[in-house]
């Protein structure tokens, strides 16, 4: 029996050891060959998060288009480990090297202070501006141009659903999942409110924050807890599929973020705005190899192809959506239309709660100052006055938003995070 | 019949081996990775239709690939026996310290406090000596918490140490929200980036090497302190039976608490290395579930401080190659864990044929 096993155990190590080294061989060969340009990409999740497979989706699709390699590392928290993964994919000869997630930045801004000879390139971040480095970029797009369109949509289904009786004017109230108390989460369902009550004037708002920007059983809790609050429609700002399941499973229509979910959600899915990162990344990658210089801040608009809505879903649209948003969309893009208009909304400044105390306010209510903190610090000091031609300039002084007024009609349900 | 059915003997039995040597314990364990890597490739080939051995190439090209990967892989690995090696004495001692993720994060929030607080107050050098200082005392005050427990009143430590797990990450949540830069995004970000005030020194250029010497020295003095030291008997004897120690004249408790102390100090210290040395942050994740792979580790080298380097490699070695079939191949990492999976399942469940024999009733012969 002893004899069988030595005999079998020597056997396959010696199959193993040859298989091993023939292959170490040809590995060599192969990594001589390399000339074309590399792009690295760092996500922070992989494609089961709709916020990442957005990412992945715009670097394969840009990558192909322009005849470049992408390299993509997935599943990279905020930590160490992205400057570790920015610092392989230098290593692995990326010439260009972008990241996804907010938590990135300082890492990144660590990799680009090491390795000055190649770009780097973050999308969501705010510190490129000041940060003075010649190879640190950062991307964002209008979203709230985007979210504002998605509203209209909404606006369109609550009015649907008050003419058909299902609710009174008063009852249409939206519920939005959203993750942190965040600049660019208040940005969000801001403009998707404000787009939601230019059709709709009785539109109210209640948010719940989940404290992460995925988790799926958060976000379905935090959705089927508005959905017993009475909201009858809800949007989202996490990445998950948390809360369009819940709402599928109430009936309950959602207007979706990052992208389509009507395969899931055939019954309530309505429409989905997203950042579509491929104008970006070509933008970028062309930069490099023309050797040309990429914007420290760099803002994508409807225009720019970079802020987009999906295909409507037209069983749970209401009728005419398709047209209202088209020429909302002309609006935008001239100018006629401006989502955080002074006009369209009030403000309340609380010293008592410390709310909105960055805004001075006339005697409707109306904002006609904002200090907003477009110089990241610690203290979140406001530093740029972010009101021009009576708006609020999103986007305009950084491509991040900064948008984080508390306006009259929406309801925080809890600002722990 | 039934009589007869009883009376004949049952179809497996077992029985303890007294006598396994090295030669052929090692043996087996060679032979169980090999099965597991044969079983890999079969998997491989059915699902994702791979040429097997361009995966393990990729895997292992992806923890020792260039230098980069080698010193990556050999800092993540001391960080992993660091806790491992911290843990093993309270297990020695037959303690079920499972608090261990909580100890190292609760050093790293006593050193990512220090770094924010007094970064530009102190000089330098006395600046890591504070936070080096506050991260042991701070975890082993995590780990004393339960130990006194169950010195005093019999708690059960088991329950104990784990709930001070969750205790620590909500703490840090909420300092996390304390300290986020900026408001509302749930980010501390690297701390004192511009100064690197608290940052552990770099050798050269290299900012691993000085974790990997630090993590060298705590395995050589847990090797000496548990073999040769008197401390290290005492926690033997009372591993073995707390009833021949009481006899023997060994207070139970003094070495429970005692014990205890340093494993929460030397998971403190490992908190200091993660935020001093490496993230220069402070997460709920930071310890990224080290603490209770460190238990994994552990016994798997069955308290042997030389083995655990080994474990700690093959599972740091295992993560990297997951994550490199991921960036190669597009699988997804979920898959190279599944491989990973199996070759620890293999490797553990080799561990059961080392020390029982398998009697089946026809032969009566062992089976290996």
């Amino acid at each position: 029996m002893k004899k069988v096993l030595s005999l079998v155990l020597a056997l396959t190590m010696v199959f193993a050891f040859t298989l091993t080294f023939t292959g170490c061989g040809g590995s060599e060969e192969e990594g001589n060959s390399d000339s074309a340009m590399k792009a690295g990409f760092i996500c922070l999740h992989d494609e089961n998060s709709t916020y990442d497979k957005n990412f992945i989706d715009a670097a394969n699709a840009a990558c192909e288009e322009l005849g470049v390699e992408a390299i993509i590392k997935t599943n990279v928290p905020e930590g160490q480990e992205c400057y570790e993964a920015a610092a392989e994919l230098v290593d692995a000869g990326c010439g260009i090297v972008f990241a996804d997630s907010f938590g990135h930045e300082d890492y990144m801004i660590q990799a680009a202070k090491d390795f000055p000879d190649v770009q780097f390139c973050h999308s969501t971040g705010t510190k490129a501006h000041t940060e003075g480095l010649d190879n640190y970029h950062n991307a964002f797009a209008s979203i709230y141009q985007g979210r504002y369109l998605a509203g209209i949509a909404a606006g369109m289904k609550l009015n649907e659903m008050i003419e058909k009786g299902d609710i009174t004017a008063d009852q249409a109230k939206i519920g939005y999942v959203g993750a942190f108390t965040y600049a660019e989460v208040v940005s969000g369902y801001t403009s998707f409110f404000l787009g939601a009550r230019s059709v709709c004037e009785s539109a109210t708002m209640e948010v719940t924050f989940t404290g992460s920007w995925y988790d799926e059983t958060l976000e379905k809790e935090g959705a089927n807890k508005l959905i017993n609050d009475g909201c009858v429609l809800l949007s989202q700002h996490a990445d998950s599929m948390g809360a369009p399941t819940a709402c599928e499973n109430a009936g309950v229509p959602d207007v979706s973020y990052n992208g389509s979910t009507v395969e899931s959600c055939p019954e309530t899915f309505i429409v989905s705005s997203r950042i579509d990162w491929v104008p970006y990344y070509e933008y970028c990658i062309q930069a490099v190899q023309n050797g040309e210089t990429i914007d420290a801040d760099w803002t994508g608009d409807l225009k720019t192809g970079s802020v987009v809505l999906t295909e409507i879903n037209e069983n749970v649209a209401a009728e005419g959506t398709a047209e209202a948003i088209e020429e909302a969309t002309e609006g935008l893009k001239d100018g006629s239309i401006q989502v955080f208009d002074t006009s369209a909304f009030t403000v309340t400044v609380d010293k008592e709660k410390k709310i909105n105390l960055n805004a001075t306010v006339d005697a409707d209510g109306h904002v006609t100052e904002y200090n907003a903190d477009v110089d990241t610090d610690p203290e979140y000091k406001g530093d740029t006055n972010v009101i021009e031609d009576g708006a609020f300039m999103e986007s305009k002084f950084r491509s991040a938003p900064y948008f984080d007024l508390q306006i009259d009609g929406i309801t925080l349900l809890d600002t722990k995070f | 019949m039934k009589e007869n059915k009883v009376r004949k003997e049952p179809l497996i039995k077992l029985s303890r081996r007294e006598d396994i040597d090295r030669k052929h314990s090692w043996t087996y364990r060679a032979l169980a990775i090999v099965a597991a890597l044969i079983l890999d490739a079969i998997i491989i080939m059915v699902t994702v239709h791979m040429n097997p051995l361009d995966i393990y190439e990729t895997m292992f090209m992806g923890a020792f690939g260039t230098s980069r990967k080698v010193w990556i892989t050999l800092k993540d690995l001391s960080l992993l026996l660091l806790i491992s090696i911290a843990l093993t004495p309270a297990y020695k001692m037959k303690f079920w310290n499972l608090g261990g993720e909580g100890q190292v994060l609760m050093g790293a929030w006593a050193t990512a406090f220090c770094m924010l607080y007094l970064g530009d107050k102190l000089p330098h050098g006395v600046l890591l000596l504070v936070m080096f200082l506050a991260a042991i005392v701070v975890g082993a005050i995590w780990a004393m918490i339960p130990a006194v427990f169950k010195a005093k009143w019999g708690t059960n430590e088991t329950l104990f140490t784990l709930m001070m797990n969750y205790v620590a990450i909500q703490l840090i949540a909420y300092f996390v929200i304390k300290w986020e830069v900026p408001k509302g995004s749930g980010h501390v970000g690297i701390i004192n980036q511009s100064t690197q005030a608290g940052w552990l020194p770099y050798i050269g250029t290299n900012s691993y090497a000085l974790i990997v010497i630090l993590v060298a020295i705590v395995t050589v003095g847990m090797y000496v302190y548990l073999k040769y030291s008197k401390h290290g008997y005492e926690i033997s004897v009372v591993g073995e039976s707390q009833r021949t120690a009481t006899y023997v004249g060994i207070s139970v408790d003094k070495v429970i608490i005692r014990t205890l102390f340093l494993s929460g100090a030397i998971c403190g210290f490992a908190g200091w290395l993660m935020v001093s040395g490496s993230g220069h942050t402070i997460t709920t994740s930071i310890a990224g579930g080290m603490g209770f792979t460190g238990i994994m580790v552990s016994w798997l080298a069955q308290f042997n401080v030389i083995v655990m380097i080994l474990c700690s490699l093959l599972i740091v070695f295992m993560g990297h190659g997951a994550s490199e079939i991921a960036t190669s191949f597009g699988l997804n990492e979920a898959f190279g864990d599944i491989l990973t999976g199996i070759i620890i399942f293999f490797i553990i469940g080799v561990e059961f044929f080392i020390h029982y024999k398998v009697h089946t009733r026809k032969s009566g012969k062992e089976v290996a």
